[in-house]
Order: C-alpha cells, then structure tokens, then sequence
C-alpha cells in the first residue's frame, strides 16, 4: 500500500514537480470574526516553510483548513492536486496518508501505549503490511526520534520532550511527503525546543520531506525555514528568507524581529 | 429589575431548548451513523469489556446492599400486618419491576456517563479527536457509536446480573430473623413474578443506557474550555443523564399503564 501511495506521488511528480501545496484566496471567518482574508501561499517540493503570525492570528485556522479539519468559507487548497475542501472523506483520507501532522498538544491517546500510538495510523488508513512489517516500521519510528527503548510506556510516563518526540515518531510513520507542524516548540524548554527543531530537519533530510511549520518561536523560525511567511490581519503580508526579512523596514515585520 | 428577571428567564429557557436541540441532532447523527460501514467491531467489544464487564462489580456489590436493606427495612412493616411470609414475592416486584433497573442505571450513569464524558472530553480538548480524524478515522463512529452501542446493550445484562444478586441478598435479610429455604425463598420470587413485571422492566433498561451513553458522549465530544470544561462535562453528563432515567421510567410507567401490561 505504501508502495502504491509512492506511485501516485511520483505520477503527481510528473505532472506539477515542484509544487506541494497551493492555498489560493482562502477565507475563514467564526462569526464576526474574520480570520483568513483572501490567504494565498504555495509550498514546493523540499522547502521549509515556516508561517509566523502573533497569537490569534489565524495559524492554526491555516494549518487545519489544509488537513480538512476545519472547511474555509472560500477559496482553493490544493495538496497533491486536489482542492481539500471539495474532495470526499474517503480521498481526503488518500490524501492524509501522505501528510503528516504534528499537533501543538502532541494528541497522543492516552489510553495507548506508544506502540500502539505509532501503529494507530497505519491501522486505520487500510494499509495492508503484516504484523511483523508494522513492528520493523514502529521502532524504525521510534529510533529515528531516539526513543525506541519507550514502545512499551505509556504516553503519561514521558517527559514533554519525549511525547513530542513520539508525537513525531507517529508523523512519520507514514513516510509523509508533507509534514505540517503546529506549534512545535510550544510549552518546551530552549534546549528541548532546539532539540526538536533539529530532528525535524533531520527528518526533512533523511526523507526528503516538504515541511510547512506554524510557529511564533523565532528560535524555529531562524533555525528551521527555508523561507518565512507573515500572517498578519488574515492576510500573507510577506514571503521571504528570514535573513531578508530581519533587514526589512516595514514596521509590520520588523515588529517580528525585535 | 423584573425586565432583567424575565430576560434570565427567557435566557435559561433558550439555553435548555438550544441543549435540547443540539443532543436531539447529536443522537440523529448516531442513527445515520451506526449502521454504515466501516464497523468499528474490535472497538465496540473493546467498550462492552470496559463498561459492562468492568462495572459488574459496582452493580453487584449495590445490588446486593440493595436487596438486603430492603427485605430488613420492610420486615417490620410485613410483621404488622401479619404478611411476614410475602416478604419475598414484595421484594422480588419491587426490585425486578423499579428498584434494580432504576437503581443500577444510576450507578451505570455515575460510573460510565462520567467516565465517557471526561475521557471524551479530554480527548477534545488536547486534540486526540482531531488526531484520530487526521489518521483516517471517523472519531464520531469510533468514540461515540462504539460507546453509545455498548452502553445500550450491556446495560440490560447488568440489570439482570444486579437483580439477581439483589435477590440474593434479600435471600440473606429472610434470613436474618428467620428460617427460609433457599428453594422456598425463589419459589416464592418467581410465582408472584409475571411476563407484564419483566418485560417493561427489562425494555426500559435500553432506554436508560442509550440515554447514559448519548448524553455522556455528547457532553464529552463538546467539551471546551480546556480542563475546566473537562470536569463540567463529567459533571454534567452524570446529573442530565440521571434526570433523563427517571423521565425516561416516568414515561415507562405512563406508555404500560396505557397498555394495559401494568
């Protein structure tokens, strides 16, 4: 099954190499309260992306209108050339399986081992491996984030470090062409928090990953992107590198970098 | 001031119809949900072990208190009247028509509606229910059918299991201040017992448990405000979910009476 997703993703390859995602005047409002005002953001092929907003900003309104947790009022998201708001449930989870998704909370289940955390998702996207394949998978997971000898505790006995770091192990299992970030410093110490960035970007290396990493930590905005975008008033208010963007005069985004 | 009475009035009467209406769309989505695949099996026996098997205890151990205090407390009264013999068959309506499905759905609904409704709830709340959906999973059938489902179905069996142990325990109270063979004593249970005292009885513990499992999940599934929010729906899920079995047993009673099974 996986080898089947991979062909699918090498046929996309062929046809738009070089873009992951393209998010065209998206809109989402809760009430009065308008969020998103026409957002537009392309993601390609092996960049870092990281998008940087205040908080209440709207970054993860973002991050979950483009794995369809939430659905814009307006506007196209596409991933792998489909438009994620107008797909069914049964393609949006085709297409979830080649994302990965690592939640500002970690959410693992806390009735689950790890193991079974880490084997939760190849379970449930109807990938068809042994028991034996899911066991080599789980701990290749596990020692990629350095916490292989945990497979057996439960997500209450780790340390917040480690739950992310298995949170990230579980992202991973599905070998994801995309893995989107929510927060992924958020309630870390500094060195813990400069850990984790920097498996991520072992991880994009290892597996050649695209990233897109919703952050106000300036630490993973400096460290970890390729490119950096600003969220500000709903709206993509700038796209550069982070080293064009502290030389910047806008008030706006040096506001960031003071 | 009689203005911003009569407006928390009218503000308190919205609340409890928008509740109403949001658990009535909540239970429809369970119906349209249920019967369509994919089945959620493993989870839903996985739920019947954690809630009915695991509360078995609880409702045994009441059960029997129950039964007990019963046949002591109503001795005396027997003993006036002269009716001491009838202790049993009395006993045996009350506990299999009202006290024992009543009873045990009580506890079933301060033991499960609030254990569903504070692990749901904390599911929500650090977005292990997105989690689920990111990885191909309808959260909604597999938390809240799987559960509704099993609370359905194994709350009749535990009314059951506690009757019987009620019975056993009224056995014991006989017993206390007289002499009655263990034959005589369910001899006596089942002669006065009839179709029209167990069927109402045991109909009316699938209504209890569907409404412990609905409002538990519902509680849970909406949950916020972090962990506030959390211990709210716990809280709340037990005391709607109590209020809702006596409803429930006053229609029961009402629909039977109508029917002339009473």
């Amino acid at each position: 099954m996986i080898a089947e997703i991979k062909q699918v993703a090498n046929k996309d390859k062929t046809s738009s190499p070089a873009q992951v995602l393209l998010i065209h005047a998206l809109y989402k409002s809760f009430g009065s309260n308008h969020v998103l005002i026409d957002f537009n953001l392309e993601v390609k092929e092996g960049e870092s992306v990281v998008v940087l907003g205040k908080s209440g900003s709207g970054k993860s309104v973002l991050i979950k209108c483009i794995i369809g947790l939430l659905k814009p009022d307006k506007g196209r998201i596409e991933m792998f050339g489909e438009n994620i708001p107008e797909i069914n449930e049964d393609e949006l989870d085709r297409i979830r399986a080649r994302v990965g998704f690592l939640f500002q909370s970690n959410a693992l289940y806390d009735s689950m081992t790890v193991r079974e955390n880490l084997e939760f998702p190849l379970r449930r996207h109807w990938i068809k491996v042994s028991q034996g394949e899911i066991n080599t998978m789980v701990l290749a997971a596990l020692e990629d984030v350095g916490l292989a000898h945990t497979m057996d505790m439960m997500p209450a006995e780790l340390s917040g470090g480690m739950r992310k770091r298995v949170a990230l192990a579980r992202t991973l299992i599905l070998k994801p062409e995309i893995i989107l970030y929510d927060e992924p410093t958020t309630g870390l110490d500094p060195i813990t928090g400069k850990e984790i960035i920097e498996l991520m970007m072992e991880i994009q290396e290892k597996y050649n990953t695209t990233s897109l990493i919703i952050s106000h930590d300036m630490n993973c905005v400096k460290l970890a992107s390729t490119r950096v975008v600003i969220l500000a008033d709903g709206r993509c208010y700038a796209s550069d590198t982070y080293e064009r963007l502290k030389q910047s005069k806008d008030p706006v985004v040096k506001h960031f970098f003071e | 001031m009689i203005k911003s009475k009569e407006m928390a009035q009218i503000s308190l009467w919205r609340n409890f119809f928008d509740e109403a209406g949001d658990v009535s769309r909540f239970t429809g989505r369970f119906f349209s949900q249920w019967f369509r695949p994919r089945y959620e099996v493993g989870e839903f026996f996985h739920q019947c072990f954690v809630i009915g098997y695991k509360s078995l205890p609880l409702v045994g151990l009441t059960g029997f208190i129950m039964g007990l205090v019963l046949t002591i407390q109503l001795r005396p009264s027997m003993v006036d009247y002269g009716v001491e013999s009838q202790l049993p068959a009395i006993v045996g309506i009350a506990i299999v028509r009202e006290i024992g499905p009543v009873i045990t759905a009580l506890i079933f609904a301060g033991k499960i509606g609030s254990s569903i409704g504070a692990e749901l709830g904390s599911m929500k709340v650090t977005e292990q229910i997105d989690a689920m959906e990111v990885s191909g999973t309808n959260p909604f059938k597999y938390l809240v059918v799987t559960r509704v489902l099993a609370a359905t179905l194994t709350l009749p069996v535990l009314v059951i299991l506690g009757d019987a142990i009620a019975l056993y325990g009224s056995y014991l109270g006989v017993n206390i201040r007289g002499v009655t063979s263990f034959n005589l004593f369910w001899t006596q249970v089942f002669d006065n017992l009839s179709f029209s005292d167990v069927l109402p009885a045991f109909i009316k513990s699938y209504f209890f448990g569907f409404a412990v499992g609905v409002i538990g999940c519902y509680k849970g599934y909406n949950s916020s405000k972090g962990t506030e929010g959390v211990g709210r729906s716990a809280n709340s899920a037990v005391v709607v979910s109590s209020v809702i079995i006596f409803v429930i047993d006053l229609l029961v009673v009402q629909v039977t009476d109508v029917l002339g099974i009473n």
